[in-house]
């Protein structure tokens, strides 16, 4: 008898595994995507897999394992949840069983305390189920509530495929990271059909929300994949850095130098002050080499924010981009950094600044946007980290951009000056405009002007003398360019053992 | 037709290109002036220069064109 049910047992497996009808996975193929099993081949280490509600709703018929796939699996080496929309089936609707299958696998990685990846490909809710999907207590609210409850205590990864309509464009939008490919996937409120409908407006998907725009534009999307694996690369890579929950240590690996290539310092950052440098070079200069892992690449360029290496152990490097912007900070990347920020510190990642900063940006558009609260959001989340912190004033820090870069009142375990490095409230410049404007303009022969124009800016540039500074203990270290990379590694090593509670207060009211 | 615009606001110090040029994508084709920082505009895109519509010490807005492509 066994025999018999074991077989028709088999039989069901194989043909649920299946998924959907041919004709869906004719589209699949049409759309250069993968089938869902096929993503979690990539995705994981090896075929070791444990899955969970593969016959929900099999006395439907057509809809197999509900179009949802829950599953446990390795990737580099540790224990990882999935959940993994299918979109053969009905095209990865959501129906009862299908939040309830993502429910519970959002509470096995809880209590598992281990990272939770969400393989996005669904056209949202069935509308004909709403009643059982929709509003109760273990309705799709739920996956959101879990998800901000997760949000800092495991890793919560992000690959989007396809489309993450109306409410389930929240899923991406709750994880840490959201990684999108390029032309297939799309996050949106509302479709192209619907805005025409209730706006009239008239805008194609790709233009309202295609993957190329979130990673560009709007900051949805921290990592835009030419295709489904390189998509699920840049997961892997991404989780390399990252502890299983937040009370372990991040991973290491084998120390490496610094790429080949890599410049020396002193020819990569000009003496000119106001001249335009490429921060990657520096970032290169310093890492071990390929394990830098950039996040938001296309988004706020003026920042770079991103995950690196350091003789082997992981580092958050935000450092600003004088080659795009003059590096100024603007909204979008006073908003880039203080998540990435509160994303390194929630995991014990270690935080490297390395300024080259003019300041905020100023003007009309500017400050209608809100630069004064996004600024504060940026200052409040690098205030409050707590992990090892080092500032490194590349070449130089004006006004609110230098506290922004964890200089020395915001507690960095140390600020560390390259030689060259200005500090102060402005440029010479804009100080000796500000303070001798009357007396400028009173001159009237143009040569006696500029004479005292240069005699005040020498005054000022002696008064922001970088060895000055460091003589009032203002800057802790002033390093040598060459000795920078082998100061950060000792560093970091002393700072391991930080511990430090910043408050004991429930939480801060957030500047955001 | 393809156009570079500038990033953020600031005042023409340099023009890179011009007329006929044959650029590449990430080319820098302006410098402005910006914040007392030296602020290079790149082309998003490779192309054939057609038009260069800021001149040195035009003040520019971010957004707007300062050279079109073919």
């Amino acid at each position: 008898m066994t025999k018999h049910l074991e077989e028709t047992l088999q039989e069901k497996i194989a043909h649920i595994k299946q998924g959907g009808d041919a004709k869906y996975h004719e589209k699949l193929k049409e759309q250069n995507k993968l089938f869902v099993r096929d993503r979690l081949k990539l995705l994981f280490d090896d075929e070791f897999m444990v899955e969970d509600g593969l016959f929900a709703n099999v006395m439907a018929g057509d809809l197999p394992a509900d179009g949802v796939v829950t599953a446990i699996g390795k990737v580099n080496g540790q224990t990882v949840c999935v959940m993994a929309n299918d979109s053969t089936v009905k095209a990865g609707s959501w129906g009862s069983r299908t939040v309830e299958k993502i429910i519970r696998i959002q509470e096995t990685a809880e209590k598992m305390r281990v990272p939770l990846i969400y393989l996005v490909d669904s056209a949202g809710a069935r509308i004909t189920d709403q009643l059982e999907m929709f509003p109760g207590r273990r309705g799709a609210g739920r996956i959101f509530y879990n998800q901000v409850k997760l949000s800092g205590k495991i890793p919560q990864v992000c690959i989007l495929f396809g489309p993450s309509a109306a409410g389930g464009a929240y899923i991406p939008a709750f994880c840490d990271i959201v990684i999108m490919v390029d032309k297939n996937a799309s996050m949106y409120l509302g479709s192209p059909r619907m805005a025409e409908m209730v706006i009239g407006e008239k805008v194609s998907l790709e233009e309202l929300g295609g993957a190329r725009m979130h990673c560009s534009v709007s900051g949805c999307g921290d990592v835009l994949a030419a295709n489904e694996e390189e998509a699920i690369q840049s997961a892997r890579t991404y989780l390399s850095f990252f502890p299983a929950n937040y009370s372990e240590q991040p991973p290491l690996q084998a120390a490496k130098a610094p790429i080949e290539t890599a410049k020396d310092i002193t020819t990569i950052v000009p003496e000119n002050q106001n001249a335009a440098f490429n921060m990657h070079d520096l970032i290169q200069s310093l890492v071990d080499a390929d394990s830098f892992f950039e996040i938001k690449k296309l988004f706020a360029q003026e920042l770079i924010t991103g995950l690196a290496r350091l003789d082997g152990k992981p580092v958050g490097i935000i450092a600003n981009q004088p080659r795009v912007k003059g590096g100024v900070l603007f909204v979008d990347s006073a908003d880039k950094a203080a998540r990435f920020i509160t994303l390194c510190d929630a995991f014990g990642i270690p935080l490297l600044f390395l300024a080259d900063v003019p300041g905020f940006m100023i003007g009309t558009a500017v400050e209608r946007a809100g630069i004064i609260r996004h600024g504060a959001k940026m200052i409040s989340a690098m205030a409050e980290a707590t992990v090892p912190k080092i500032s490194v004033i590349v070449r130089k820090a004006y006004g609110a951009g230098l506290y922004a870069m964890a200089s020395s009142a915001f507690e960095p375990d140390a600020c560390i000056a390259l030689p060259g490095a200005q500090i102060a409230v402005m440029g010479p410049e804009a100080a000796v405009n500000a303070v001798y404007s009357n007396k400028i303009q009173a001159i009237e022969d143009p040569a006696e002007r500029q004479a005292f124009i240069q005699e005040k800016r020498k005054e000022y540039q002696e008064d922001i003398d970088l060895y000055l500074l460091a003589s009032n203990l203002i800057v802790d270290a002033i390093v040598p360019p060459s000795g920078l990379r082998h100061d950060l590694i000792s560093r970091y090593e002393i700072y391991k053992g930080k511990r430090q509670v910043f408050s004991d207060r429930k939480h801060p009211v957030y500047p955001v | 037709m393809k156009q570079v615009a500038a990033n953020m606001a600031g005042t023409v110090i340099s023009v890179l290109v011009q007329p006929g040029d044959t650029i590449s994508e990430g080319q820098d084709v302006i410098v402005l002036e910006s914040m007392k920082m030296e602020v290079p505009v790149q082309s998003m895109e490779a192309g054939k220069v057609v038009e260069v519509k800021a001149n040195i010490g035009d003040f520019v807005n971010d957004g707007d064109i300062i050279v079109v492509l073919e």
